[in-house]
């Protein structure tokens, strides 16, 4: 098992690199100078060589290249061109309303959908399985900006149970964070619940017509236990693979989720670094993000061994 | 094109099929004739709304009235003309997106699942590409260039690839062990007459299928680059555009931010129910795991 997630590990690095490898052609294939791009539309010629030269883009592409990696590897992202702060410390400041979204999304979503999956699947045919079969399709239909104003409208602004916007760090208490967090949550979650409860109740309908399962009801196993014990946990693999590519679909909606709400997260970081046209914010936050994504769904391959036991590394 | 297939021409029991068909299909319908209305009003837009950019400063943030449906924006401009009008950008970019990425997602697809020795540097950068999210490609992807519609398809194009890319190669890998194609390969054809002959036939289900979804999921990110600031320009009428200028206005006027929202929902809700639908029919073994 070690030396499999070692190996793992390890596959990470080419597939960084190729992300490292975009980020970088992005910036140096785009039509027209890039320096002349992010000085903005008002710049002097002298601004301009200013900023390619703090970027290095006066040197040969090869060797941008290879600084761009080196610092990569020594965990540079870079210097803001706007705060001149490290890039990674702009990051890790912003980190933890960012993180505090992305853990109660994907809990109170994995909880919701799972439910509502399996809820669905049992009652296959019926008006209950077309009801949450049709608010997926609504899921994922209704874009997060609409729905965030939609609950801020209703529960902030109309019926004042819950504040509008903002953010508690959790240091100042945990019924104050929950409370800011609990409207973003539910915005940002609503389409990951929306795929996960689909893919629970598709793989539910598979694992209840195995025949394992029609020995379990004729041994008078009651019906709670059946799903839960001997259908979820068969079913389990597919719905973690879900749970894992939704990441996907999470860290763009943080970017969205967190402008609505007013939350200094990393995603606020990105969208101003927009613009002020920051580049090396807008590509750190990328290799951030892309690495959080590939490392998430290799956690994601190593949980099948706790769900599926005959899968071994 | 399965549609037709299963409208026959002027067979007697016509009626009765069609009937059948709808009975049977029921999201197909619902979803196209939902997204034909909207092209529709798109088409028609001139005739049946104002100049989007007309504006009347006095009054502005008026609610919904007999002289405005939508009622008016923070610089006097009318909600439904705008609405609108966005439905023009929102069609136009969801399609252009499928239309590129699938043609471009094909093209990888068939070399990387016929040509081996390309296969391994192929599917490496598309995991590459697939590891990056993709609304902050086409953020940094717009940022780097004078924001137009064309960037806003492209920038959200890329993205998309992989996944075609991904689809496409995993038919070809399947139909290419079939006695048939070996059948060709030992009659002599070329290898470009089999990929073209053989192969993409069995790529189009799947590919009309993934079509509408990156449709579904171009319009969302559109929007959401408008909604940003990384989008087309902001004078352009377009959903994510109408909602940004107003953000700040939520409590004091809601429709502002309500008519466009639910204009995107309703689109966006057409195409997937459509992609649903299709999915249903033109590919069995996947719909019965989804």
């Amino acid at each position: 098992m070690t030396a499999y997630i070692v190996r793992r590990l390890l596959a990470m690095l080419p597939v960084m690199a190729i992300v490292a490898l975009f980020v970088f052609l992005l910036l140096h294939l785009a039509p027209g100078d890039p320096a002349a791009i992010m000085a903005g539309d008002n710049a002097t010629p002298d601004n301009i060589a200013q900023i390619r030269q703090k970027l290095g883009l006066d040197e040969p592409i090869w060797k941008q290249f290879l600084v761009w990696i080196v610092s990569l590897a020594h965990g540079n992202l870079g210097n803001s061109m706007f705060w001149g702060d490290p890039v990674t410390t702009l990051i890790a400041q912003r980190a933890e309303p960012t993180i505090s979204l992305a853990i109660t999304t994907i809990g109170v979503a994995i909880i919701i959908a799972v439910f509502l999956g399996v809820v669905a699947a049992a009652n296959a045919g019926t008006g209950i399985d077309r009801f949450v079969m049709g608010f997926a399709v609504m899921g994922f239909s209704v874009p997060v900006f609409v729905v965030g104003y939609l609950l801020i409208f209703l529960f902030a602004i109309e019926l004042k149970w819950l504040p509008v916007q903002g953010y508690t760090p959790i240091a100042e208490g945990i019924l104050p964070w929950l409370r800011n967090l609990v409207l973003p949550s539910v915005a940002l979650g609503l389409a990951y619940v929306a795929l996960i409860a689909r893919i629970t109740r598709a793989t539910m309908l598979d694992v209840l017509s195995e025949d394992y399962m029609r020995t379990a009801r004729a041994k008078g196993v009651a019906s709670a236990p059946l799903l839960l014990k001997h259908a979820l946990k068969n079913a389990a693999v597919p719905i973690v693979t879900v749970i894992g590519i939704g990441v996907a679909l999470l860290i763009g909606g943080v970017v969205i989720t967190e402008t609505v709400f007013n939350i200094p997260g990393i995603g606020r970081l990105v969208v101003d670094a927009i613009a002020r046209r920051d580049y090396p914010i807008i590509q750190g936050v990328i290799m951030v993000f892309s690495g959080v994504y590939v490392l998430v769904n290799l956690l994601v391959d190593l949980s099948y061994t706790f769900f599926d036991p005959r899968i071994r590394y | 094109m399965t549609i037709t297939a299963d409208t026959p021409n002027a067979s007697p029991g016509t009626v009765a099929q069609l009937r059948t068909f709808i009975r049977r299909n029921p999201t197909i319908i619902i979803g196209s004739a939902l997204l034909a209305a909207m092209a529709v009003i798109a088409i028609i837009a001139p005739w049946i709304a104002g100049d989007p950019q007309f504006m009347v400063p006095v009054d502005r943030l008026q609610p919904p009235s007999a002289a405005h449906w939508f009622g008016t924006d923070p610089l006097g401009r009318d909600v439904y003309a705008r609405a609108v009008y966005g439905a023009r950008i929102s069609l136009v970019v969801g399609l252009s997106v499928a239309i590129l990425a699938i043609v471009i997602g094909l093209t990888i697809g068939l070399a990387a699942g016929y040509y081996r020795k390309l296969d391994n540097v192929l599917m490496r950068f598309m995991d590459g590409l697939m590891a990056i999210p993709g609304i902050l490609l086409a953020i940094a992807l717009v940022s780097l260039n004078k924001a137009s519609v064309g960037i806003v398809v492209i920038a959200i194009a890329i993205p998309e690839i992989p996944r075609v890319v991904r689809l496409v190669r995993s038919v070809v890998l399947t139909t290419r062990e079939q006695p048939f194609i070996e059948a060709a390969v030992g009659g002599g054809s070329r290898s470009l007459k089999i990929i073209l002959r053989h192969i993409v036939p069995s790529t189009i289900a799947p590919l009309i299928v993934q079509a509408t979804y990156i449709t579904a999921s171009a319009i969302l990110t559109e929007s959401a680059l408008s909604f940003l600031g990384a989008g087309v320009p902001p004078e352009v009428p377009t959903w994510g555009n109408m909602i940004a200028s107003s953000r700040l206005l939520l409590a004091r006027a809601p429709w502002t931010i309500f008519f466009p929202g639910t204009c995107l929902a309703l689109v966006v809700l057409a195409v997937n129910l459509l992609g649903d639908g299709l999915r249903d029919r033109l590919d069995p073994r996947l719909a019965r795991r989804m």
